[in-house]
């Protein structure tokens, strides 16, 4: 593909770029509270996101950039397999449907900022309560530096080479989520989405016509694959277990991260969670017909480097230069609402489960604002510098195992919404075998998510994040059986 | 009895794991649609399956949060 600026292409990706930057720090006026010097307004909107808001900024968050470029590139690779997002991004609707109202309701009645918050209030153990809040950070860290390598891929379609313009984007955003907390991504979620939805609509309703139509996209696909001898337009036999647990496991897990919890307690009702869980499937309409580009992709005989480049060479190969620029600008836009929110989700862990915890318990309002807003500062430069000086392989490998640690944290956050069974060190020590087992198997597996097992006949694979969680589950009832309680549980 | 309808409308959630999480039901590439295989336009067809249950579980919750 050429890497030659395009005028036209450029102009319009500066003109969104600028205009989502006023947005942002237009943003600290949006809804002014009385004062963003509380993390309640810097770091949850004031809790008063109602549907269309927690619709536009929960999509924004959860459908991040990387999403955008790594699922077509996984589809493009590896074909049918690599489609089980698809699955996983509907069966997540009915859990956040079930659960997520009550969390919220749990956090909103007590005031608490993070899943270590819930967990603290819970059980008063500080021990579980930093080891979910420590889980969360480290998950979410690899994540944000990912929405970089989507980043990355689009400016590299554009012709900036780099890392002068990844870097100058990235504090331009540290910038205003700095001053204006959660209400900026919530805003620029607006821009981003629609955006999003005005590109994957044309791409999907006008590229298939320019490459013979759908029957021909994916009879390409198949001769490709055929000829490459490696991925399929339908799953093998022994990837079914595979496809399944990955499709439920990421289902689970991704209501367990701090970015996408930030969007649920930010909102302002039960009721706007449950209808957002009616209407967010919307997006993943979306990502499904976008996860078929990767097919286009061998349609339109692309030669590529790298199979993330397979979206942004796909515009720009079938698109004229405006339009290109605008999906670009779409794409990485669409990085910054994501990562926006992930450092601030990040940062209230930090201040409300560490610094409130260990360093000054008796933190101001305002000194919890400030703490926070600076942490989100530091996490972007973190993430910034990583991708900067670090082989991309490596946020890759770390976001994969973020997924199987951020599953682990599932059993204390949510299992104490429905019972008061289990008590803190059984679910630490649940914690503790899903978190370290979970790491080995994938080690083990030369990086995978996959664990090989062979119940005698055909082996298959299954995600190792479901079976670190089933081994956590198992450990934290064993020892609350076994182990007596020491102090009545609380009530 | 309505109580026992409203606690009912809640087991429809179940409905979408059974038809997207046993692969085998729809790993398949005929009945082809609009060129699609079945493989792709059964679980793009559970989006709004889904949706719509999700919704009549919705109509049928006492919001008193």
């Amino acid at each position: 593909m050429t890497t030659d600026i395009d005028g036209t292409a450029l102009a319009v990706f500066l003109f969104f770029f600028a205009l989502v930057t006023v947005l942002g720090f237009v943003a600290s006026r949006w809804r002014k509270p009385e004062t963003l010097a509380h993390i309640d307004e810097w770091g949850l909107g004031g809790r008063s996101f109602g549907t269309w808001i927690t619709w536009f900024l929960v999509g924004g968050d959860f459908y991040t950039a990387y999403t955008v470029i790594a699922v077509p590139a996984l589809v493009y690779t590896v074909g049918a397999y690599g489609f089980f997002a698809l699955p996983y991004t509907i069966v997540v609707y009915p859990f956040v449907f079930m659960v997520m109202p009550i969390l919220w309701k749990r956090a909103r009645d007590f005031g608490y900022v993070t899943a270590g918050d819930v967990v603290h209030g819970q059980y008063g153990s500080r021990g579980l309560e930093l080891a979910v809040a420590a889980t969360g950070v480290i998950a979410t860290m690899p994540y944000i530096a990912l929405q970089l390598v989507g980043m990355t891929a689009v400016l590299k379609a554009l012709g900036l080479h780099g890392e002068l313009p990844l870097a100058i984007a990235f504090i331009v955003l540290a910038l205003y989520t700095y001053s204006a907390g959660l209400r900026a991504p919530a805003l620029i979620a607006f821009v981003k989405d629609i955006m999003i939805y005005i590109v994957v609509i044309a791409a999907v309703a006008l590229i298939p016509s320019k490459l013979g139509g759908y029957a021909n996209v994916f009879a390409s696909a198949d001769a490709a694959f055929q000829a490459k001898g490696k991925g399929d337009l339908l799953l093998a036999g022994n990837q079914y277990v595979a496809y399944a647990t990955l499709a439920f496991g990421s289902a689970l897990a991704a209501f367990m991260y701090p970015h996408t919890l930030t969007g649920i307690f930010a909102s302002n009702s039960g009721k706007t969670i449950r209808k957002n869980a009616v209407l967010l499937p919307a997006y993943t309409l979306l990502l499904g017909l976008l996860a078929l580009l990767g097919y286009m992709g061998h349609a339109a005989g692309l030669k590529l480097e790298s199979a993330n480049d397979v979206v942004p060479a796909l515009f720009k190969t079938l698109f004229s230069g405006w339009f290109s620029g605008f999906a670009f600008a779409a794409i990485a836009i669409g990085a910054l609402v994501p990562a926006a929110v992930m450092s601030i989700g990040a940062a209230n862990l930090f201040t409300r489960n560490f610094w409130k915890a260990y360093v000054d318990p008796n933190v101001s309002d305002a000194g919890e604002a400030k703490v926070a807003k600076l942490t989100s500062l530091v996490v972007k430069v973190g993430a910034l510098l990583v991708i900067i000086f670090l082989p991309t392989q490596f946020a890759l490998d770390l976001q994969l195992l973020g997924g199987i640690w951020i599953l682990q944290t599932l059993p204390a956050l949510v299992f104490g919404l429905y019972t008061n069974w289990f008590r803190a060190p059984s679910l630490l020590a649940g914690w503790f075998v899903g978190f370290i087992g979970g790491t080995f198997l994938v080690w083990d597996a030369g990086w995978k998510p996959l664990h090989l097992i062979s119940l005698g006949g055909e082996p298959f694979t299954i995600y190792t994040g479901l079976l670190a969680l089933a081994a956590n589950i198992a450990v934290a009832v064993a020892v609350n059986a076994i182990v007596p309680a020491r102090t009545p549980a609380r009530a | 009895m309505e109580k026992s309808r409203k606690k009912a409308a809640l087991w429809l959630l179940v409905i979408p794991y059974i038809g997207l999480l046993w692969p085998p039901l729809y790993n398949m590439r005929e009945p082809a649609l609009f060129g699609f295989p079945f493989f792709y336009w059964y679980q793009l067809l559970w989006v709004p399956i889904t949706a719509t249950l999700t919704f009549i579980a919705y109509r049928s919750t006492r919001h008193d949060d």
